[in-house]
């Protein structure tokens, strides 16, 4: 197998490795937040993008404290799996975690439960978000998103500008030059910001391999009871309820993203190990998104009409 | 697919930008270069062959691919760079794909900036077209160390080698003017892969490489300026704890040179000298630093540091300045006008800058110099003079793309207005441009 390999390992071709280049890049974007922005936050779902997120904010400021917090906005559908990860995970770095939750937003009347069988809550995130955001007055806060995921994010900023609504403009975004990021805004508004804009599935798979980060396990193989809906195998519980025809299955899956369970679907695998995850990923010929995301196959432009809102 | 489990550490990253419009075969070049290293998926392709489908094309239209927006799709125009990825065993790579026709210039800019090569295609039926030419120029301006120049469609002019030179000594002639010392001329045909991927068959004229083993193989880490020290402090890193008490790590990349524990330094602009005492990441001290590398470097005494300095070697150091010449892109609606106030931002520091004269306004086409001209629209290029409140430590952009770049910003409206580069640092010297545009005066006729 691979020999461990520390990120500032030469390539073959005498430069940095490509690992070793995105992590300085992601560095460099975590540092500059931390020194132009008076409150930001990191967003961490426990999924293992928002992971690597944490693991750069200990390289950018070490032996220091993270100069923000971290929070998970919480659709209270979440894999019971995640959220011990994630509690664990706080712990370890010993750093402030705020939870954002949906549920609360429900109760308090700012967003209603979506109508119809199994409701998801996917939507309903923009607001509590955008809520923490104006109540904590964060004004910056970083996100996992990564252009290869989806065609709308392919265009976006590392820097991306947001008004006093919240909202993405795509069609004014702020020209972004060399590593020269304007992180200039007025009192209301707030940038996002996607340090890991760079990085593809496999790049984040063989950094978690290389750092050996520890990931939920349900991105490992195992049993679990499922059920086919929209195409998608999505697992029994709390929140989800099989109807009459859909019959459920015991299959040995795994899961490539993890969010809300009423939306996340997970794929049948073997991949046990990271190794295993790493060759599967390599040998994928589905995107990550397209094979376990309901909430993206409503339209062309789902993911665009969601950020223009405000949404990850 | 064995091919990709090569050892991570083994891989480095290249980035290079493509420029044209959907009818010179960008599309198609790029949707081949994905699809064949499995840089597209299936779910997007099917994607994009329902969409394709459902306006009545006939075929694929791999636009749709780049074409992310809804106001994109709707008016099938390309309005945004769009940023592709894909990897071989040997490297991966980032492609920053710009449009060819709206807001040419500046997305062309904004793509080459961070590029270690540009591909320009031109179309073999036609020869180098002003839009290639302008592509060329961008990359020369913006420093891209190299150029592939992809002739491509050789399957429309019956795969003549008598074409391929003819175009190739053209544009030889007219970018020996350009200050790139690497580009590649490549024969291809994007719809039928020929020298993309695979050697053509049709073309064993052709002894060179394929474009895609070009782009694995093209050496990039001499590109690399490890000569210069510059590290531009970005954060200060303070624990303030009783383990760490008085720990006080300059944080920061290194943008050029090579870093090594127990160097001489100066931290400028205060001109204080020490020695570095430790180099360190979080994975540990390191014996030397070299650029890219994000790291936090410890001073042997406790000299007044803080974001926006620079930390460099006492006999080579930046010109420590007010007052400099610089080529400005100018990206926004808004103009720039001689007399007027931005902020500007410099490696890590920022400050204000006013513009004190625009010498010139450059024709990005003919390269006509417009001396007269006071004002800069969106998608020009001019040179101007300007005054910064605080001082900046420049080298020219030629040497350094780090030290020798800033962004221009709106004070009213904070918008990125303005992209720079230094020509002159106070010290003298003549630009890319003022060259090409003298040698452009004396050959008036030259097309």
């Amino acid at each position: 197998m691979t020999p461990p390999q520390t990120s500032t390992e030469r390539s073959v071709h005498g430069g940095l490795s490509h690992l070793a280049a995105l992590e300085a890049e992601s560095i460099f974007i975590m540092r500059e937040v931390a020194a132009e922005f008076e409150r930001p936050v990191v967003l961490f779902s426990g999924g293992k993008d928002s992971i690597i997120l944490l693991r750069i904010a200990e390289k950018a400021f070490r032996p220091q404290r993270f100069p923000f917090p971290i929070m998970h906005v919480d659709t209270g559908h979440n894999f019971p799996e995640v959220l011990a990860f994630r509690d664990r995970r706080v712990q370890e770095l010993d750093e402030r975690l705020i939870v954002a939750s949906v549920q609360e937003s429900i109760d308090k009347g700012r967003v209603q439960e979506e109508p119809g069988w199994d409701p998801m809550r996917n939507r309903l995130q923009t607001t509590t978000l955008l809520d923490a955001i104006a109540e904590h007055q964060f004004d910056a806060v970083f996100g996992g998103g990564r252009r290869d995921e989806e065609k709308a994010r392919a265009k976006e900023r590392i820097f991306s500008f947001r008004d006093e609504f919240g909202q993405w403009e795509p069609r004014s975004q702020r020209p972004e030059l060399w590593n020269l990021y304007n992180g200039r805004i007025r009192k209301g508004q707030h940038m996002r910001v996607f340090p890991i804009s760079n990085w593809t599935e496999m790049d984040v798979w063989q950094y978690i391999q290389q750092e050996g980060l520890e990931v939920p396990e349900i991105y490992f193989a195992h049993e679990r009871d499922v059920f086919k809906r929209n195409g998608m195998w999505l697992s029994t519980g709390p929140f989800l309820h099989p109807r009459e025809n859909e019959p459920i299955t015991k299959k040995t899956v795994r899961y490539r993203t993890v969010g809300d369970m009423t939306c996340t679907g997970a794929v049948e695998s073997d991949a046990a190990t990271l190794d295993a995850i790493v060759m599967e990923t390599a040998a994928a010929r589905i995107t990550e998104r397209g094979a376990t995301r309901a909430d993206d196959g409503f339209s062309e432009t789902a993911m665009e009409d969601r950020k223009r809102e405000g949404y990850f | 697919m064995d091919t990709m489990m090569r050892a991570p550490g083994q891989m480095d990253m290249l980035r290079f930008s493509t420029a044209g419009s959907v009818d010179d075969g960008k599309s198609t070049l790029i949707g081949r270069l994905l699809y064949d290293s499995k840089g597209i998926f299936e779910d997007q392709l099917a994607a994009i062959e329902q969409t394709s489908r459902r306006r009545g094309n006939t075929t694929v239209d791999l636009a749709l691919l780049t074409d992310g927006l809804r106001a994109e799709r709707e008016q099938g125009i390309t309005i945004d760079v769009a940023y592709r990825y894909f990897a071989t065993p040997r490297r991966k790579f980032i492609i920053a794909d710009t449009p060819g026709h709206i807001q040419y210039t500046r997305n062309m800019v904004t793509g080459a900036s961070t590029a270690d090569l540009a591909v320009v295609l031109i179309d073999a039926r036609q020869g180098s077209l002003e839009q290639s030419r302008r592509h060329a120029f961008i990359a020369a301006l913006l420093g891209i160390p190299h150029i592939v120049v992809a002739i491509n469609k050789m399957d429309l002019v019956d795969w003549s080698e008598d074409v391929f030179e003819r175009i190739t000594s053209e544009f030889a002639a007219w970018s020996a003017k350009l200050d790139v010392h690497d580009i590649t001329f490549i024969p291809i045909s994007a719809l039928h892969g020929d020298n993309v991927v695979q050697h053509s068959t049709n073309m064993r004229w052709y002894g060179g490489p394929t474009l895609l083993y070009h782009l694995e193989h093209v050496h990039i880490a001499s590109d690399k300026n490890l000569i210069d020290n510059r590290f531009p402090v970005q954060y200060v890193i303070r624990p303030q704890t009783d383990e760490f008490h008085d720990y006080r790590g300059y944080a920061g990349e290194v943008a050029t040179g090579t870093f090594r524990k127990g160097d001489d330094v100066v931290v400028l602009p205060s001109g204080h000298q020490t020695r570095i005492s430790r180099i360190s990441t979080f994975d540990g001290e390191v014996e030397e630093a070299i650029p890219p590398m994000s790291v936090s470097i410890e001073l042997e005494d406790d000299i007044d540091t803080s974001r926006g300095d620079m930390i460099c070697r006492p006999h080579n150091q930046p010109a420590v300045t007010q007052e400099f010449d610089a080529m400005v892109c100018w990206m926004n609606d808004r103009q720039l006008e001689e007399g007027k106030r931005y902020f500007i931002k410099h490696t890590t520091r920022t400050g204000r800058a006013m513009i004190d004269e625009l010498r010139y306004r450059i024709d990005v086409n003919t390269l006509h110099r417009d001396e007269a001209a006071t004002s800069l629209g969106l998608n020009e290029i001019g040179r101007v003079h300007l005054r910064t409140s605080t001082p900046l430590m420049v080298d020219e952009y030629r040497l350094n793309r780090a030290t020798g770049s800033f962004i221009l910003i709106d004070e009213a409206t904070n918008d990125t207005v303005g992209a720079g580069m230094i020509v002159d640092p106070g010290t003298g010297g003549a630009s890319l441009v003022d060259e090409l545009a003298d040698d452009r005066s004396e050959e008036p006729a030259a097309a």
